[in-house]
């Protein structure tokens, strides 16, 4: 029973500090998000909250609270409360099965850096995933606005579209790992043997759609100002509109979690055995987890590189690139992947091989596009003509 | 381990998961606005996950969660949104639609309760074919491509039927308006 019972708090703890850290580098990715439009834009940026602006999103906190909190007279009261809380939780909870370290030893009880390790860890984080629509289709309808319905409705069917191609993408990494467990996917590509290697068009194929998921520029449609005045948000103030921007950042650093950990071999940096013999299993695991931070850090870097680069897309052309881009292109990556190691295992390749056969399967397949594109260019402006 | 000792806590979890979503089925049919009707639905989705969780069937609670909660789901409150609730009211039903309704429901619940009362539940037998890895992936994924992977692979080739009909039903004409 003391056994457990410690594990049972080093668990709590450790889900406490995770839910501290993920909100803390929510709050700071919207003052690096402001620090990096500016510098693109050649601006100064946020510098007046304390040094280099550094107390910005505590400023914005405080802004943020006291501001009047409005629910429209016509609003659904309790849906329309609802709508914020439900997009905060779903964006808190993916990050439950994300191994965010290998077994780490503290005061003499030895446990996983992952809050829960099921052996359908994956499933979990496409389960949460396809949930978070529900926070913005519930705030949408219940503001009694048509913008933020039209708002709701496109991240619906935006989500929705998306999403398979998502799911298609993993598929390919089930198929390498032969486990849906997120642990398992992790201890396969240590030392360095990472998943990117042999899924880079799974790789693309997932980010985008992790752009889309988290309505991000150039996906960012349900709240296109230009058309939709706010989007799904038009009629929230106060702290209720800072949850629904909040839990975008939350999932913005969630999904550059899950895409380390699906490609990017996730708390590995190449000697992690090596180095926890070396300084033990407390010191070892942790510099494993700041290198899982780093390389989500640096996801959501990507995702505010791209935001202040490439302008939206219309709306059909998103539906039209994710259901005949994407989907296919991942059904062609999952048979690529499959054909690969049938090889390996029939004639015995080694694991470069099988590489070399994927990335260049990767550049026929982007060449016959292109050139099929270009053979069909005057019929297709003649179409749209 | 015997299936005495089932831990208290587990089978007062599941007295609570039963009524909790017994309420938000009950509350599914009586609410008035369809779009809280569609909520409560998701929400006893979710309760019947958690029953999942509590007969160590992960992956049912997964897609469970993936298919209905996350997709079919979203779909209808798509559905219900775009409509106009103040002008499409459903109308009351006639009396003879009510009594079939409950004659079938009656008899559904008849079924029910009889096959309950056939079955045995010797705790004995129960125990010696229990393993704990029925509901994980690995072996409902053997079941699935191996034992029955005919009735499988019907399966998947009526949902492509259905699909291919979905997408002639959806297709616009030539020279049709687009609204």
């Amino acid at each position: 029973m003391e056994i457990t019972s410690s594990l049972f708090t080093a668990k709590a703890i450790y889900i406490g500090i995770l839910f501290l850290v993920t909100l803390g580098i929510a709050a700071y990715s919207t003052y690096g998000e402001r620090v990096i439009a500016a510098f693109l834009q050649d601006r100064v940026g946020p510098d007046r909250a304390g040094p280099w602006g550094i107390a910005q999103p505590l400023a914005d906190a405080v802004k943020m609270f006291m501001k009047e909190d409005f629910i429209p007279s016509k609003a659904n009261k309790w849906l329309f409360i609802a709508g914020p809380c439900v997009s905060m939780l779903t964006a808190l909870l993916t990050s439950a099965v994300i191994p965010f370290g290998g077994k780490m030893t503290v005061a003499g009880v030895t446990f996983d850096l992952q809050g829960i390790d099921v052996n359908i860890g994956i499933l979990w984080v496409f389960g949460i995933v396809s949930l978070g629509v529900y926070g913005v289709l519930i705030g949408g309808w219940a503001s009694n606005n048509k913008f933020a319905l039209i708002g709701a409705i496109r991240a619906a069917s935006q989500n929705i579209s998306y999403e398979l191609a998502m799911g298609l993408s993993i598929i390919a990494i089930l198929m390498i790992t032969g486990s849906l467990s997120t642990n398992a996917i992790v201890e396969n590509q240590m030392n360095g043997h990472w998943n990117i290697l042999y899924q880079p068009l799974g790789f693309i194929i997932f980010i985008v759609c992790a752009f889309a998921e988290c309505n991000r520029t150039p996906f960012d449609l349900p709240e296109c100002e230009t058309e939709l005045i706010g989007g799904y948000h038009t009629e929230y103030s106060s702290m209720k509109l800072g949850f629904y921007l909040f839990s975008e950042y939350i999932n913005m650093f969630v999904s550059g979690a899950v895409m380390a950990t699906l490609y990017f071999g996730g708390y590995d940096f190449g000697w992690n055995n090596e180095v926890n013999e070396a300084i033990g299993m407390f010191w070892g695991p942790l510099i494993g987890v700041l290198a899982l931070m780093g390389k989500s850090l640096f996801f959501v870097f990507v995702f505010m590189w791209v935001r202040w680069t490439i302008p939206r897309f219309r709306y059909d052309q998103l539906m039209n690139l994710g259901w005949t881009g994407l989907i296919p292109l991942s059904m062609f990556n999952v048979v690529l992947t499959g054909l690969a190691f049938m090889l390996e295992y029939t004639y015995g390749f080694n694991h470069w091989i099988t590489s070399a056969i994927i990335w260049g399967g990767l550049v026929i397949t982007i060449t016959g596009a292109l050139m099929y594109d270009n053979a069909t260019y005057k019929k297709k402006k003649a179409v749209i003509a | 381990m015997t299936y005495y000792l089932l831990p208290k806590i587990i089978m007062n979890i599941w007295y609570f998961l039963t009524a909790l979503t017994l309420l938000s089925a009950l509350m599914t049919i009586i609410a008035k606005n369809p779009i809280h009707s569609v909520l409560y639905l998701v929400f006893t989705f979710f309760c019947i996950s958690g029953h999942y969780v509590l007969l160590n069937a992960q992956f049912l609670m997964a897609v469970n969660i993936i298919v209905y909660a996350g997709a079919i789901m979203v779909l209808f409150l798509f559905v219900i949104m775009m409509l106009d609730l103040r002008k499409n009211m459903p109308d009351s039903k006639s009396n003879l639609t009510k009594l079939a309704g409950a004659i079938l429901g009656g008899t559904l619940l008849v079924i029910f309760i009889g096959t309950m009362r056939k079955a045995s539940f010797n705790q004995a037998t129960i125990l010696e074919n229990y393993t704990s890895q029925t509901g994980m992936v690995e072996s409902l994924g053997k079941i699935l491509y191996r034992d029955y992977i005919l009735p499988f692979e019907l399966v998947s080739v009526l949902f492509f039927v259905a699909m291919v009909g979905a997408v002639m039903l959806g297709k616009r004409e030539a020279g049709e308006r687009n609204f």
